[in-house]
């Protein structure tokens, strides 16, 4: 009766040889391959390390008044922005400051990312129900999967540092704005887009002058949701070398340092309320002209 | 500078709805009708035998009740749907025949379309949305705004071209819609029930509104409506609609004169006739009757309406009346008698069966 208390699994050999091969296998790839793929993500580590640079060595006034500037053109409401500049300061004031725009200008790089990345597949898949049914699937294993999983192919080929940082972040993050881009343009005013065509648009006309901008405030909350995402990735990102709020987080649990931990975790908090207030209060001013005044 | 209307023929025009419909058609070619078909076949019958002549510069009404297949038959002119079979000239170019270049330039220059539902663009001005066609074309910006501003004060809009569709009333959002589609300048105005969604005032302003810009500009118009009165009132020539296809069509003087059968007559029974009829719809013609004195009686105009005729023949204390045109020169007689039959109903029995 031993095959009934435990399951009977494949022989143990085979299952060592699988793994050993597949791994074996990934790993020759990556010496192959390695040094071009890096090379290929190079345009990416540029783009963290100004960014990053810029945050960091602009002198902090200015930062602040540019983040504060920011936030006053996103919402147009003096509450958000005031209690940005507070969050802010207080962040400063516990010598965070650094660390907090580290974690931001990761944010901000790996939210460009999944727009610039994210919005053109939705657009592609808005337009096949063939493509949707392909990606879909896709996009629920890279939401699922536990996000430590997949750190370790982007280690193995990119070993520890910002880049593979991003990309994980990035992969993590981007599922929002894909599916959201083509929900939005799924739900364009079929009356709109008809009379765009009674006029004679292009595909091209119909995208830019009528589903772009009636999805957007659609899209809006999908970019919403890829930050949020992104900001909860900040601390597994850390394991692999992300700079910035994680890492203090990843000390103050390796040595029970209970307020270090707290401290940045309420950066973090702080920083996600911020971003979140911000694009959320865009969104809806985006909305503005949709709602019915007149019947 | 503007440009007049095009003609429109429809020939023999089909369109069935579902998979395979080619095959159907021949069923229905063969007799099959919209009952049948859908039951047996699970396809929609949308247009039957479909066959109008509009000439150029008319306002021909398509009229029907809902699911009638009037938005299927306009949407066939512009083809934003596909016949089955048959033709769509316009001026003498088979539209059905076009490539997808050759049909957005077609649908950028030749034609223009007013929605039931203003489909306006609601994160646009009315300046926005009034350039729209001209915006595709690819008008240089000046022009585009210079276009459009015309209109929008034409269409009585002035000083809201900064507003957005939102802030609007339903009337004022059509006028936008009216004024994006004469802004184009394209000979023919598709109007798929374009007041219907209308409060019964702002529907007549907007019917006078239209009848009045015709005057000048001379396009072919199509509209659309389920309403008898407003197709009285607008169309140089009516056809009307049921189940897909064409039970009679004519000017609405013939049309209320000598419905085509009961189905159609029904409808004519609401109407007042003292104000659609016309005199010359109604008069005997001059040299025929041999009538006793020509001269006696006061003038009226031909295209006077019944009940006009009444009152003046009742100011004048007249049992008979001249009929002249529009120069004056005498065309026919008119009598009491004959405007008052016409006025008065006739009793279902003189229709019914046909
Ligand atoms: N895309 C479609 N698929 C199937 N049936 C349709 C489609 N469009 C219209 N129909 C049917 O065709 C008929 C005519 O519709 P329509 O032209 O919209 O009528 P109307 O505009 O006169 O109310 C209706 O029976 C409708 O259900
Ligand atoms: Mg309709």
């Amino acid at each position: 009766m031993h095959w009934l208390s435990t399951f009977p699994h494949l022989n143990d050999d085979f299952l060592r040889m699988l793994k050993k091969s597949i791994d074996s296998g990934f790993r020759d790839f990556t010496r192959a391959y390695g040094d071009p793929i890096e090379s290929f993500f190079s345009p990416l580590q540029y783009f963290l390390i100004h960014s990053e640079r810029f945050l960091t060595n602009t002198p902090w006034p200015i930062i602040l008044l540019l983040i504060a500037a920011i936030a006053w053109l996103g919402s147009r409401d003096w509450k958000v922005v005031l209690s940005t500049v507070a969050t802010l300061v207080v962040i400063g004031l516990f010598d965070m400051w650094d660390d907090t725009m580290k974690t931001i200008s990761m944010i901000f790089v790996s939210t460009v990312l999944s727009v610039v990345i994210g919005i053109p597949i939705g657009i592609a898949m808005s337009r096949s129900d063939r493509l949707r049914n392909a990606i879909n699937p896709v996009l629920d294993v890279m939401q699922t999967m536990p996000s430590f999983v997949y750190l370790i192919p982007v280690v193995m080929l990119l070993g520890i540092g910002k880049v593979p940082g991003l990309i994980a972040v990035v992969v993590y993050a981007i599922p929002p704005v894909i599916r959201l881009t083509d929900l939005g343009i799924r739900l364009v005013d079929k009356d709109v887009l008809e009379a765009a065509d009674a006029y004679g648009s292009s595909s091209w006309q119909k995208l830019k002058n009528v589903q772009m901008p009636l999805a957007l405030p659609t899209i809006m909350a999908g970019i919403n949701q890829t930050i949020m995402m992104a900001l909860a990735m900040v601390v597994i990102a850390a394991m692999i070398g992300v700079e910035g709020l994680g890492q203090p987080v990843l000390k103050a649990i390796a040595n029970q340092y209970f307020t270090l931990g707290v401290f940045n975790g309420l950066a973090i908090v702080g920083i996600a309320i911020i971003f979140d207030r911000v694009s959320q209060a865009f969104g809806r001013r985006l909305q503005k002209h949709r709602e019915i005044i007149h019947g | 500078m503007a440009e007049a209307g095009a003609s429109i023929e429809i020939k023999s025009l089909y369109k069935i709805f579902g998979s395979d419909a080619a095959h159907y058609v021949k069923l229905v070619k063969e007799g099959m009708g919209k009952a049948e078909l859908n039951q047996r076949h699970g396809r929609v019958l949308g247009l039957k035998d479909i066959n109008i002549s509009m000439p150029a510069g008319g306002i021909q009404v398509v009229m029907g009740l809902s699911g009638s297949g009037k938005s299927t038959l306009i949407r066939h002119i512009n083809r934003l749907i596909d016949p089955t079979a048959g033709e769509v000239l316009v001026d003498g170019t088979d539209v059905v025949k076009m490539n997808e270049g050759e049909l957005r330039a077609f649908r950028r220059s030749r034609t223009a379309m007013v929605f039931q539902r203003f489909a306006l663009l609601p994160h646009r001005t009315v300046l926005g949305n009034t350039v729209y066609g001209l915006e595709v074309r690819g008008m240089p910006r000046a022009q585009q705004n210079e276009a459009a501003t015309r209109w929008i004060e034409r269409v009585g809009l002035k000083g809201f071209a900064d507003r957005y569709p939102n802030q609007l009333s339903g009337g004022m959002q059509q006028r936008v819609g009216l004024a994006r589609a004469l802004a184009t300048d394209a000979p023919i105005l598709l109007m798929d029930e374009a007041f219907s969604a209308l409060d019964p005032l702002i529907r007549t302003d907007m019917q006078s509104i239209l009848l009045e810009l015709q005057k000048e500009i001379r396009k072919t118009v199509v509209f659309i409506t389920h309403d008898l009165d407003e197709a009285l009132r607008l169309g140089d020539r009516i056809a009307i609609l049921r189940d897909g296809e064409i039970i009679q069509q004519g000017t609405g003087q013939d049309i209320v004169l000598k419905p085509a059968n009961g189905y159609i007559a029904k409808f004519v029974q609401e109407v007042n006739r003292g104000r659609v009829l016309l005199v010359s719809s109604v008069m005997s013609p001059a040299g025929r009757g041999g009538e006793s004195d020509p001269a006696s009686g006061p003038a009226i105009a031909e295209t006077a309406t019944l009940e006009e005729a009444l009152q003046q023949m009742t100011q004048a204390g007249a049992r008979a009346a001249r009929v002249t045109d529009a120069k004056d020169r005498p065309v026919g007689r008119l009598t009491m008698d004959a405007v008052v039959s016409a006025m008065v109903t006739p009793v279902e029995s003189d229709v019914a069966g046909g």
